[in-house]
């Protein structure tokens, strides 16, 4: 993995800075629509060294938080039962239900097992003959090939005991629906790589068009994050509204079509509903007919389950950049880090620890040069 | 309500096309449930959740003063002398890994817990906890391993018990240590003595040994073998006592990792902390690992590791003798203690920027993507 130093280059990153502050001659919000990308540009303090004038509002792509409390609790039902063993990628363990989590099933008995690869949930299927495996398939077109030719292969290889509770959603519907809201900010998008590497990049240009946005398809490292802004900001500069692929090395315009077949032959587009936004029309993939036999939601008939969303915060209008974290009410007094009400106040990562951690102690969001050590 | 009519660009509306319309402005992330009536995992990843139950639960129930400075060992007096006390549990799986076992660990977790107040272990008890149906091979190797590491600490088992659960209650072999050590006159090793303008020093790679242990656990390849750091601590902390017995505190950071220590000598101390994150040693092999699964090198455990804060005016000489000892020699100064952000650590990156360091909230978890 050669590339990780590469890519982390600070003299390359100044120059990168430079070139974004020279461009820039007033302000602009851009949305990076993946909670990867957000993880980078938090861990790597790339916001702070932004000029002022060019803000970035983290987008809905972290699959963790947008899964719906339905689908959750449909997970800590199936998982509760003492025929399954229920896989999953570890992040998802510590999502909330409407009253627990997957740890808390795991207390109570529930096996629960964390794995790297829907695949490794499909050879404990075929260890465990006699018991059911469910495997948690959530996430959005990165993740969606690898848990369609999972079931792909169960059906191959007539695995009966395998099903894949699904929660896949999808990217361009999300952008849609992000644009006609009524309290859209969003000049330009910082689109996923990971995802177009996937679907190539035919989807966006309608969209450029249509809501009159740069687009630009954007990596993960810190050099990527920036090129990705700088790209965005001269176009946004010029007036300009395309799609520019600026993930070259891993993304060609056509994406993968051998992943793509894949998702066209075991999943069908649906509706789906996204955690703290409500229903999205076409934004997800279920299982098609043909593999129905592999959907946990049939298999199981999770019905009857109410949902219970616990009191919400105002993250959502702190991660549209429509609030600073200081003026919701709640901040510093019923929600600090050691209790927090919202994901941005949870994470080192979010925007309302760090004005918490900062801000309130009435230092300057980036500290001043400390004196130089050893 | 909002104006669902129009967007805020004037494009067709989903609505004009006659699908529903998403209002993002009550946009909201669920957050993890602190309140666990049972006790999860988390409880035992050396973070958040770790010192909520001891907080709330074993030190009102023990009461003691000694017990509420939280050390990884307690610093006691008796008859006039003054012991490091520490005990320890190991429940790793599997009981064999790269660069070690269950009972190298078993030794040098205890020995380092009491290098931490300063002291040179003396004795230690061993107390095995055994599965029905495991091969006696396996116990012999972990007893001699145990035996080997106790030699090369220069420690003493002293005493030991063994217990024998039914077939399906242990994972083979659980191990508790606890150990003793007589502190050195004019030591005193406690986050308290901590003060703005100590320099931070970690005495070499972080993370080999919570990947080690990954690597194996969950068959993960990441193209080079990575073996853990376990080893005993004791001489490299004799070293540099020798230089300066004002050594203010030491930490080895195993569960929860560099972060966690650092979290919780800045919460102790009420001073802040700020890294240089380039300064932080983490080897290729660690940083590609991490990469991959989405973790934070800073996070993941270490076992034969010590971060070290000292007076400045002894910094430079305290690193040149960690790099003269074997156990030492990647040690580097990676930050300072600050006045600014008391009880919070701070990194800065190696793009300039800052970001702040929190304690976990239990173990950390591989992202998704």
């Amino acid at each position: 993995m050669k590339y990780l130093d590469e890519f982390q280059d600070p003299q390359l990153a100044r120059r990168l800075l430079d070139e974004i502050r020279a461009t820039v001659t007033r302000p602009w919000a851009l949305m990076e629509v993946c909670g990867g990308q957000t993880h980078t540009i938090i861990r790597h303090g790339i916001d702070q060294l932004l000029p002022d004038n060019v803000e970035l509002i983290h987008g809905p792509g972290c699959p963790v938080c947008v899964t719906p409390l339905e689908v959750i609790d449909k997970a800590l039902e199936i998982a509760s039962r003492p025929d399954v063993i229920f896989c999953s990628f570890g992040d998802m363990l510590r999502v909330p239900g409407s009253d627990r989590d997957l740890f808390q099933v795991r207390s109570h008995g529930g096996d629960v097992r964390v794995v790297y690869s829907p695949l490794d949930a499909l050879k404990i299927a075929q260890q465990n003959p006699h018991r059911e495996v469910v495997f948690f398939g959530i996430g959005f077109e990165t993740t969606a090939p690898p848990n369609a030719m999972t079931v792909h292969q169960a059906r191959k290889l007539g695995i009966p005991n395998f099903s894949l509770l699904v929660s896949h959603v999808r990217v361009p519907p999300a952008i849609e629906a992000i644009m006609t809201s009524p309290s859209c900010r969003v000049q330009a998008f910082l689109a996923a790589g990971h995802v177009c590497s996937v679907m190539g990049t035919q989807e966006y240009p309608e969209l450029a068009e249509r809501f009159r946005v740069p687009i630009v398809v954007t990596g993960f490292e810190p050099l990527d994050i920036l090129e990705g802004i700088r790209r965005t900001v001269r176009q946004l500069e010029r007036g300009e509204h395309t799609v520019d692929n600026a993930y070259p090395r891993a993304v060609r315009p056509e994406g993968n079509p051998a992943a793509q077949a894949m998702l066209a032959d075991v999943f069908e587009v649906t509706d789906r509903a996204w955690r703290g936004i409500g229903t999205i029309a076409a934004s997800g993939w279920r299982l098609s007919e043909r593999y129905r036999a592999y959907d946990a939601e049939y298999r199981f008939s999770v019905d009857g389950i109410t949902t219970r969303e616990p009191a919400a915060c105002r993250s959502g209008e702190v991660l549209q950049g429509l609030i600073k974290p200081h003026e919701c009410e709640a901040f510093g007094a019923t929600c600090t880090p050691r209790s927090p009400l919202g994901a941005t106040m949870v994470s080192s990562e979010g925007a309302c620890a760090a004005y918490y951690l900062y801000r309130r102690l009435g230092t300057p969001s980036t500290p001043q040069e400390a004196s130089p050590v050893a | 309500m909002p104006d669902t009519t129009r967007s805020a660009h004037g494009a067709p509306t989903p609505a004009d096309r006659g699908l529903p319309t998403v209002d993002i402005s009550g946009w909201t992330c669920p957050t993890p449930v602190r309140d666990q009536p049972r006790v999860v995992m988390g409880h035992g990843g050396g973070g958040a959740l770790s010192a909520e139950l001891v907080q709330q639960i074993f030190a009102p129930a023990f009461g003691g003063e000694i017990l509420a400075q939280l050390g990884d060992s307690a610093a006691v007096s008796l008859g006039g002398v003054r012991l490091a006390f520490s005990t320890d549990s190991y429940v790793v799986r599997p009981l064999f890994f790269p660069g070690g076992c269950i009972g190298d660990l078993a030794v040098n977790g205890t020995v380092n817990d009491l290098a931490m107040s300063g002291a040179r272990a003396a004795y230690l008890s061993c107390g095995f906890i055994l599965e029905e149906g495991v091969e006696m091979p396996v116990v012999a190797g972990v007893a001699d391993a145990m035996g080997v590491a106790a030699r090369a600490a220069g420690v003493e088992v002293a005493t030991g018990d063994t217990k024998v659960v039914e077939a399906g209650h242990g994972d083979g072999v659980y191990l508790n240590t606890a150990g003793i050590g007589l502190i050195p006159a004019g030591v005193d090793l406690r986050p308290q003595r901590v003060v703005p303008g100590d320099v931070v020093i970690v005495s070499g790679d972080i993370g080999l040994h919570g990947v080690a242990i990954m690597s194996v656990r969950e068959g993960l390849e990441f193209g080079v073998e990575i073996e853990s750091d376990c080893a005993a601590l004791g001489g490299l902390v004799e070293t540099m006592l020798a230089v300066t017995p004002d050594l203010h505190v030491l930490r080895d950071p195993t569960r929860g990792g560099l972060a966690a220590a650092l979290c919780e000598i800045a919460t102790a101390s009420c001073t802040g902390i700020v890294i240089e994150e380039r300064a932080v040693p983490v080897p290729s092999a660690v940083a590609n690992a991490c990469a991959i699964l989405g973790l934070d090198p800073m996070y993941v455990a270490n076992e034969g590791k010590l971060v070290a804060f000292v007076p400045r005016a002894h910094a430079d000489a305290v690193l040149d003798a960690m790099r003269a000892h074997p156990l030492g020699a990647g040690a580097a100064v990676i930050g300072e203690t600050v006045e600014t952000h008391p009880g919070m650590v701070v990194a800065r990156t190696p793009l300039g920027g800052t970001r702040v360091v929190d304690l976990p909230l239990g173990e950390q978890l591989p992202r998704i993507c």
